[in-house]
């Protein structure tokens, strides 16, 4: 009997502002450490919070873009617990009247079905700072230059039953947040965190005993650390065990997971509102001018696709993931003139090299323009796609444009007839058994015993003869 | 000429200055003196800024030489050791405290700076502003100047202690639950909790940030005025301080109060309250009704939930406050912390006295799981009740008047076992912290040779008119002019 597994997710997504949540210093880039933390950040005593109010409306513009409600007056909250990174001795946050309400992502499967996922809230938060283990001989550095970099906290019911369903989600969140621009992405850095909850049950029982894996920090990572913990749980429930509930951290280098603290270590955080701080206002005013800025979101950049360039739903849907990827697209597009060429090319060739060398779309070395250029030499004949592909790695090198590389090489197809004929006529001649050999065959292994010719053919001419012009006249001539 | 200057207003001493009567170097030379001569006894003070303050009376007599004068020019404050000042001690009356230098500078000690004032040094308090009595400073515990014998009321007992001794003749203070008002109404001398949101909390140490407000202490209303509009005003830094304009209050000192109509909430005069305390304050009332005031009754029927309301609010919201003295970035470490726990417990019980342990207890308890509604909710919604009672008050009367404090001055000691007698001190002016009203507490009248005060509280944002009534009622009498033997000239 088998295992219906439940997920649902945790997303701390950093707000790309200019300055921190509650103080003025700049958001941290790498500085040393300590440097761009302020006496707030320090939690200097008498210093004071004052909400950064471009955070807000970042966080505003995210409960639009996934249809929630956003709470007029949100308040923000202390949660209270001792750790060295944590200046104040609590963590400023929301949680009675976080600012976005429930809402509902849609995703889509590979399958083609769609999927709704319930939000069920996201609340604006202070970051901690950094304990740094390392180089203090036994003692712990303390870095806060993070602290008080704000984040949303995103939290969705338990709606994913797969590992599949999950990273779809993250991908589509990642989508949203990066298309409104009100976060980076940046997994690698920590700017974007998933925790993922997990249990399984038997179908038609009670939600099982959840933990929660930390430290995803890569879609993969997230794939593979659920079909661990899932792996896992199983294996402890069909040898008779319990799932104890606790927070698990996941190692993508090793594809292990650990314990961290269970339950009962939990603390009591004792929370009541901030003092400190007014509740956050929003207007209605403040929301038709966030409707009104609100740049176009993923799902909608799918059906314009669809629309516009009659790609099926799950290119569509990959190719508007990001807005990079999104942008990068319809720039090709433009610039080939064929948009299924465009996403075949993006989607295959190009996203096969990015990732093989782990560049992200944006660090090409193949310009949008210039792949637009090769696709534009691909339809009009001037190349074949088996040439296009030599063009593209020599354009990925840096050799130049697609045309400056087919004029040096001369890689053009060759469409002057009259000299492929002759070409044509030469194998023929000095290839009088394999000829033979064709003439007598049927229809089917004819088929097969061209490709002889069509090799000899290529060879001759560097491969560019234009393939279709090529078939027609050695079918012509070996008749 | 100098003997006198001790007695004389900040008023008197601005126009003195003015008059080049004398220079700020030598009034604050003056001050400094009797402060070394003086506080040896009285404790009023935990760090003297000799330097900085003639410093600052050089750059003072520059500027009115020049005519640049400011509200303060040239006048010597005394400031509450709760205000952070930039590389001053600031230690709150804490050992947590005891080797923080503050690297920036409050907004009202920068706005009086800014207005030209003079800083004598940082007076003594109770214990992060929680006492009654200042016997809760790790500096130990501040005379009152009236009586040796007896406390100075608190938390801001120094500042009432060296403004009743003459040892300064303005200074800074902050009120929590009365922390203004009964030292002041104990120490024969004026002080005033503005509105809440008034003044900024920048760089104050939070005690209880909903119920924090810095006011002015000094000898007289009109002094207090003077104080407050220098002190005043929104601060883009504090997002509870309130941006609405500030009033010319020392213009509305001399206001006709006829017509002004003053209730005496009952609650303020119950059967157990001592007959003498309520003699004064009646009395007091009186006079106003001499001078054109009416009288009428009225009722507070929350407020005697004010005590138990504020004793969940105010430590619960401490308890939070006071978490970031853990021994990592500032304040006292213990010494060879073997682990992470060990760092955190030792350097808190070492650095936090007693009476700040008890309130962090109580704060956690109200605020942890399962008690939060019990207590930390309903003292909110009794909070609401409360602020209720004064809105409804307010609809018939202009001011509210009653006794400050339940008692004069206690003998040290008295109540150092009994915290529950000692919260009861402040029985008369936590209502109006719960509430975030303004209210002043002006003296009038002795019982056995301790002062007593009598409150005047406003509606929101009504400090001029109390400043005004209190004005008008030191005008017609003189029991703030009395000054102790203590420190008189010999």
């Amino acid at each position: 009997m088998s295992w219906e597994v439940v997920i649902g997710l945790e997303i701390h997504v950093q707000l790309n502002t200019v300055s921190k949540l509650f103080s003025g210093s700049k958001l941290s880039t790498g500085a040393e450490p300590n440097t761009q933390a302020s006496l707030v950040d320090l939690g200097m005593p008498g210093t004071l919070p004052v909400v950064n109010k471009e955070a807000v409306r970042k966080a505003a513009l995210f409960g639009l873009a996934i249809n929630a409600d956003i709470c007029r007056h949100s308040v923000f909250e202390r949660k209270n617990y001792f750790y060295p990174d944590l200046p104040k001795g609590y963590q400023t946050t929301q949680l009675a009247e976080p600012i976005v309400g429930a809402g509902i992502v849609e995703i889509q499967l590979e399958s083609g079905e769609k999927k709704n996922v319930r939000i069920h809230h996201a609340h604006l938060e202070e970051d901690a700072g950094k304990s740094l283990h390392e180089d203090f001989h036994g003692m712990t550095g303390i870095d806060l230059n993070r602290a008080g970099t704000p984040l949303i906290e995103v939290v969705t019911e338990p709606d994913m039953s797969n590992a599949e369903e999950a990273v779809a989600f993250a991908r589509k969140l990642h989508a949203i947040v990066t298309s409104i621009g009100i976060c980076d992405g940046d997994m690698s850095q920590g700017n974007m965190r998933f925790d993922v909850n997990v249990s399984i049950r038997k179908p038609g029982d009670e939600l099982g005993t959840r933990t929660e894996t930390k430290n995803l920090n890569s879609f993969r990572f997230m794939e593979k650390a659920i079909a661990l913990e899932v792996e896992r749980q199983i294996d402890v429930l069909e040898d008779g065990g319990k799932i104890v509930q606790e927070t698990r951290l996941y190692n993508g280098d090793t594809h292990t997971a650990r314990s961290m603290r269970s339950k009962e270590d939990a603390n009591d955080y004792r929370y009541f509102p901030c003092p400190d701080l007014l509740p956050v206002a929003i207007t209605d005013a403040d929301l038709e001018e966030l409707k009104a800025a609100m740049p176009e979101l993923p799902n909608a950049r799918k059906a314009r696709f669809i629309d516009d360039y009659q790609l099926s739903e799950y290119d569509a849907d990959l190719l508007s993931g990001s807005v990079a990827t999104a942008t990068f697209f319809e720039a090709v597009s433009k610039a080939g003139g064929d948009a299924k060429l465009a996403a075949n090319w993006v989607m295959g060739e190009m996203a096969a090299r990015l990732n093989a060398e782990e560049k992200a779309i944006s660090d090409s070395p193949v310009s949008a323009e210039q792949l637009g250029q090769l696709i534009a030499r691909l339809k009009d004949g001037t190349i074949s796609s088996k040439i296009a592909k030599q063009v593209f790695e020599a354009c990925w090198a840096g050799e130049g444009d697609p045309d400056a590389i087919i004029e040096a090489k001369g890689l053009k197809q060759m469409s002057d007839s009259g000299e492929l004929e002759k070409i044509v006529d030469d194998i023929i001649a000095n290839n009088a058994p394999q000829v033979d050999d064709y003439r007598n065959s049927d229809d089917a292994k004819k088929k097969k015993k061209i490709g002889f010719f069509v090799g000899q053919a290529m060879k001759a001419t560097q491969g560019k003869a234009n393939p279709q012009q090529l078939n027609q006249l050695l079918q012509k001539k070996l008749q | 000429m100098s003997n006198a200057m001790h007695n004389k207003t900040l008023t008197e001493l601005k126009a003195g200055l003015a008059a080049g009567d004398f220079s700020s170097r030598e009034l604050t030379e003056h001050f400094l003196a009797r402060i070394q001569q003086h506080d040896g006894e009285l404790n009023s003070f935990i760090t003297v800024t000799a330097e900085q303050a003639l410093a600052q009376a050089d750059a003072a007599d520059t500027a009115l030489a020049a005519g640049n004068g400011g509200l303060l020019t040239g006048l010597p404050i005394a400031h509450k050791d709760i205000f952070c000042t930039e590389g001053v001690r600031t230690s709150c009356g804490s050992k947590m405290l005891d080797s923080f230098i503050a690297p920036y500078t409050a907004t009202v000690v920068e706005k009086m700076a800014a207005e030209g004032a003079v800083m004598l040094g940082k007076t003594n308090m109770d214990e992060f502003a929680m006492g009654s009595s200042n016997e809760t400073s790790y500096y130990g515990p501040v005379k009152n100047p009236w009586n040796l014998e007896r406390v100075p009321g608190g938390s801001s007992g120094g500042a009432a202690a060296c403004l009743g001794a003459r040892l300064a003749p303005g200074a800074t203070g902050t009120d929590t639950g009365g922390s203004i008002r009964q030292p002041a109404a104990l120490n024969n001398i004026t002080g005033l909790k503005p509105t809440y949101g008034r003044v900024s909390r920048w760089g104050m140490i939070a005690f209880a940030s909903s119920l924090d407000q810095a006011g002015p202490m000094a000898q007289s209303a009109e002094d207090c005025a003077l104080m407050l509009q220098a002190m005043a005003g929104h601060d883009h830094r504090d997002s509870t301080s309130l941006n609405e304009k500030v009033d010319d209050y020392l213009g509305a000192l001399n206001n006709d109060i006829s017509g002004l109509t003053i209730g005496i909430p009952e609650e303020f005069f119950p059967d157990t309250l001592d007959g003498a305390i309520a003699d004064n304050s009646r009395a007091a009332i009186r006079e106003l009704e001499k001078l054109g005031a009416k009288v009428i009754s009225v009722s507070l029927p929350s407020i005697k939930l004010s005590v138990p309301a504020y004793y969940v609010i105010a430590p619960a919201e401490a308890s939070s406050n006071l978490s970031r003295f853990d021994g990592v970035r500032f304040g006292h470490r213990c010494d060879d912390p073997k682990d992470l726990e060990d760092l955190y417990k030792r350097s808190r019980s070492e650095g936090f006295g007693d009476e700040v342990k008890r309130r962090i207890l109580v704060g956690a308890y109200a605020l942890s799981a399962g008690y939060y509604d019990a207590y930390y909710r309903r003292a909110q919604q009794v909070r609401r009740l409360i602020r209720d009672d004064f809105a409804r008050a307010f609809e018939k009367v202009d001011v509210l008047m009653g006794p400050t404090a339940p008692e004069t001055a206690f003998k040290l000691g008295a109540k150092k076992d009994d915290p529950v007698s000692m919260y009861m001190a402040d029985v008369f002016t936590i209502g109006v912290n719960l509430a975030g009203l303004p209210a002043l507490s002006m003296p009038t009248g002795f019982i056995n040779g301790l002062p007593t005060g009598t409150q005047v509280i406003g509606n929101y944002f009504r400090e001029g008119q109390i400043l005004n009534v209190a004005h008008k009622y030191q005008q017609a009498t003189d029991w703030h002019k009395q000054a102790p033997a203590f420190g008189g000239d010999q």
